[in-house]
């Protein structure tokens, strides 16, 4: 038991000590946007666009996840978070302001959770 | 925890009211740059298509003319200009050119086609700068998702038979291979119209592909090696022409055209596994074509050794908003032609790159924008560059426009065999160019078009237009307007253009009932010699009418109908009026209809039937060939096809599946 939480350690020690050193220029992310509908998805896709280092965005409509590539060095999950919260849509790690969701077209304003 | 378990179980009653969306025969897209449509293998059961030169009779981008009145060989017309001036590939490699111009569309079996993508206007860069007016590329059946086991028989009242057999197997979980069978004969002679010679040419084919598909989707490599091998006859003339006993001589009139071909093609492609939007293709084909003829007492041999390289490079410029494509494309042809006694051989070549670049807004907006630099040891260095743009004013509503240049070097021998079969004498008038004498044709094609899906009375509809214009700067004329006992090539001295518009409407009529319906207008001048004329063989209006009814299907059976219209206004023929009075054509040829039907009943997913009629109406033309009586005379012609030459013909077939 000893043995198995040392080697889980250290794989994590040595995976957060590559991280910090090697930043990914391809970076896979994946986080969950809500919105509802095929304008909802043109608005996200565009928001995440618009963040430097964004290599490709695309959200599905049914399943509500938006899978990105983008490039540590230019940019964070965190910036393309807040950039999809700024464009009105909530996402897992950030809710858009009152203000942001207002602005959106009636059909988009998705049930807020 | 609970979140995600929800977000799993909404899923799956999504999976389950999921629409069974009907198959379109052919697709249009309202978000691709070009104009281009997709015919799926739907669309090929709709007739009889032995073939891909016979496939496009439902089309509307595509006109299908017969070439001669003795091979009965279609050919395809793009914008009012014929296929040397299409770029035509399978699978992305160049396919029918040089050699195989005038019957290569007749060797690909219509059973292997997945599907056909058509480009109206000057298309992309990546595969060449020959395309003009268009580009069709075929894409054949893949071995990783083929069935095991297809069998498809069919026969007619022109006594023509084919059989395609097809076996695939999965030889590893990343290896995969097909192997497709193709065989077809016209064994027995008919003369319809009792002119004396054959309305169809006898002839015999095997067709044989045996292709090998890799694919790993974790490496992100996949690969196609194909090997293919084509031996084609055909005799026609004269009913009582024997070539053992007649060839040579003037006993009676007759001819031959055998073809032998072997190809052999590569293709890697490479997508990095961090990175699906790049990717790295390599493709490589060799071929060689060899065909022997005679057409009477013209004896025409044409063999071509080909190879064609193409290294593509595709990624992105910060975001896949912007895309590029880029590569290296070579290409070596070594002609040995003889036209009688004269030795036409020589060798082509060429070597060129090109960069193609794609932005799309994501939303109603994109552009490619191409170009490519080649040096060839006849055409020169030249540049080829070409636009496409698309727009989404509004929800289901697309504009399209495009410009583009296209050079090529015309095989003006290989593209006009059917005047072998006259006693026209061949007169090539100029000697300074580099091709046969002549310049190579140059071309700029600029289009717009526009598309719209609505709804009447609840039910899908779509309509559109769309104009182009193709300019030549320069042209190897044909011409046949100076005398009905000459051909003459030349360089064009003046103007040359193809003006072409088209109006499609397309209605669900009722649940289950489509109609397509397509007019088109073609302007087609060049100056000759003796003045301007309408390109000859050419109408200048043309309506297309399709129904097509399927009922539900109900424990796996089904019924299918199918009925097309093909209507053609009169054409300008070639000048024949200084001949005597019974070997004259009028200047126009009379307007004529042609429909064709088909019944398709499926019993199971593993066995179907059809029947159907060509040509039901029995239009036929009436005087097909000039001299008929003395084909050794000075006014004998059997090129002069404008309209069908043999009546109604009846076809049945089968297909037999094992999934």
């Amino acid at each position: 038991m000893n043995k198995i939480i040392l080697i889980a350690m250290i794989s994590f020690l040595g995976f957060s000590a590559q991280a910090q050193t090697k930043k990914n220029k391809n970076l896979k992310y994946t986080t969950e946007v809500n919105g509802n509908c095929e304008q909802c998805k043109k608005r996200i896709e565009k928001a995440a666009y618009a963040v430097p280092g964004v290599k490709t965005a695309s959200w599905d409509v049914s399943t509500h996840q938006l899978a990105v590539i983008l490039n540590e060095e230019k940019c964070s999950p965190a910036d393309l978070n807040a950039a999809i919260a700024k464009a009105g849509h909530d996402t897992k790690e950030v809710k858009a302001t009152q203000s942001d969701y207002d602005n959106l077209h009636s059909c988009c304003k998705y049930d807020r959770e | 925890m609970f979140l995600l378990s929800v977000s799993v179980f909404s899923q799956e009653d999504l999976e389950e009211v999921k629409i069974v969306k009907k198959q379109k025969g052919i697709k249009k897209s309202y978000t691709l740059t070009a104009n281009t449509t997709v015919i799926t293998s739907k669309e090929l059961l709709k007739a009889a298509c032995c073939n891909l030169a016979e496939s496009f009779e439902t089309n509307p981008s595509i006109d299908v003319n017969f070439s001669d009145a003795l091979t009965g060989t279609k050919q395809i017309k793009m914008l009012g200009l014929t296929s040397p001036y299409l770029m035509i590939t399978e699978e992305n490699i160049p396919s029918v050119r040089g050699a195989s111009q005038a019957y290569g569309l007749s060797f690909t079996p219509g059973t292997w086609i997945e599907s056909v993508q058509i480009t109206k206007g000057a298309g992309s860069v990546i595969n060449g700068y020959e395309s003009i007016s268009g580009q069709i590329n075929t894409e054949l059946l893949k071995p990783i998702n083929d069935i095991p086991f297809f069998l498809n028989a069919y026969g007619s009242t022109d006594s023509r038979f084919e059989l395609n057999t097809h076996f695939n197997k999965k030889l590893s979980d990343k290896w995969s291979t097909s192997l497709f069978l193709h065989g077809n004969a016209r064994v027995a002679k008919n003369d319809m119209n009792n002119d004396g010679f054959l309305d169809n040419p006898l002839g015999k084919q095997v067709n044989i592909l045996n292709r090998y598909q890799f694919y790993d989707a974790e490496s992100g490599l996949v690969s196609f090696i194909n090997f293919r091998y084509m031996n084609d006859k055909k005799q026609t003339g004269e009913v009582n022409f024997d070539p053992d006993r007649d060839r040579g001589t003037t006993n009676s009139w007759g001819s031959e055209i055998n073809t032998e071909r072997f190809d052999v093609s590569t293709k890697i492609g490479y997508v990095f596994p961090d990175m699906p939007y790049q990717s790295i293709g390599f493709q490589n084909a060799f071929n060689t074509h060899n065909q022997n003829s005679y057409f009477g007492l013209n004896q025409y041999d044409i063999k071509q050794n080909s190879f064609y390289s193409n290294l593509i490079f595709n990624s992105i410029i910060d975001n896949t908003m912007n895309k590029f494509t880029t590569g290296l494309n070579f290409s070596y042809d070594q002609y040995q032609e003889f036209v009688n006694v004269n030795d036409y051989s020589r060798i082509d070549n060429s070597v060129g790159a090109f960069f193609e670049y794609t932005y799309d807004n994501t939303d109603n907006f994109s552009v490619i924008l191409g170009g490519r630099v080649d040096n060839h040891n006849r055409l020169g260095v030249f540049v080829t560059p070409r636009l496409h743009m698309r727009y989404n004013p509004w929800k289901n509503g697309v504009i399209r426009f495009s410009a583009g240049r296209g050079k090529r070097s015309a095989n003006i021998f290989a593209e006009n065999q059917q005047l072998f079969a006259s006693s026209r004498t061949f007169s090539i008038l100029d000697n300074y160019g580099k091709v046969y004498g002549l310049n190579p044709e140059i071309a700029w094609n600029y289009g717009v078009s526009f598309s719209q899906k609505f709804k009447i009375f609840n039910k899908n509809a779509d309509a559109g237009f769309d104009f182009y214009r193709t300019d030549f700067q320069n042209q190897a004329v044909v011409d046949v307007m100076q005398s009905p006992q000459e051909v003459l090539f030349y360089n064009l001295k003046g103007k040359s253009f193809a003006n072409s518009f088209q109006f499609e409407f397309n209605y669900e009529l009722i649940h289950n009932l489509n109609l397509r319906t397509a007019y088109k207008y073609y302007d087609i001048q060049t100056d000759y010699l003796k003045g301007t004329f309408q390109r000859p063989l050419q109408a200048k209006h043309r309506f297309l009418g399709n129904l097509e009814y399927e009922t539900n299907l109900k424990d796996d059976k089904q019924w299918k109908f199918d009925y097309t219209l093909n209507w053609s206004g009169k054409q300008q023929l070639p000048y024949t009026a200084s001949n005597p009075s019974q070997d004259q054509f009028p200047e126009f040829s009379p307007s004529y209809a042609v429909m064709n039907v088909q019944v398709t009943r499926v019993f199971s997913p593993v066995f179907e039937v059809y029947i159907g009629g060509e040509n039901i109406g029995n239009y036929k033309q009436q005087k097909a060939i000039l001299g008929a009586d003395d084909p050794f005379g000075p006014n004998f012609d059997a090129s002069i096809a404008y309209a069908p030459i043999f009546g109604q013909m009846y076809y049945a077939g089968l297909r037999f599946k094992i999934k």
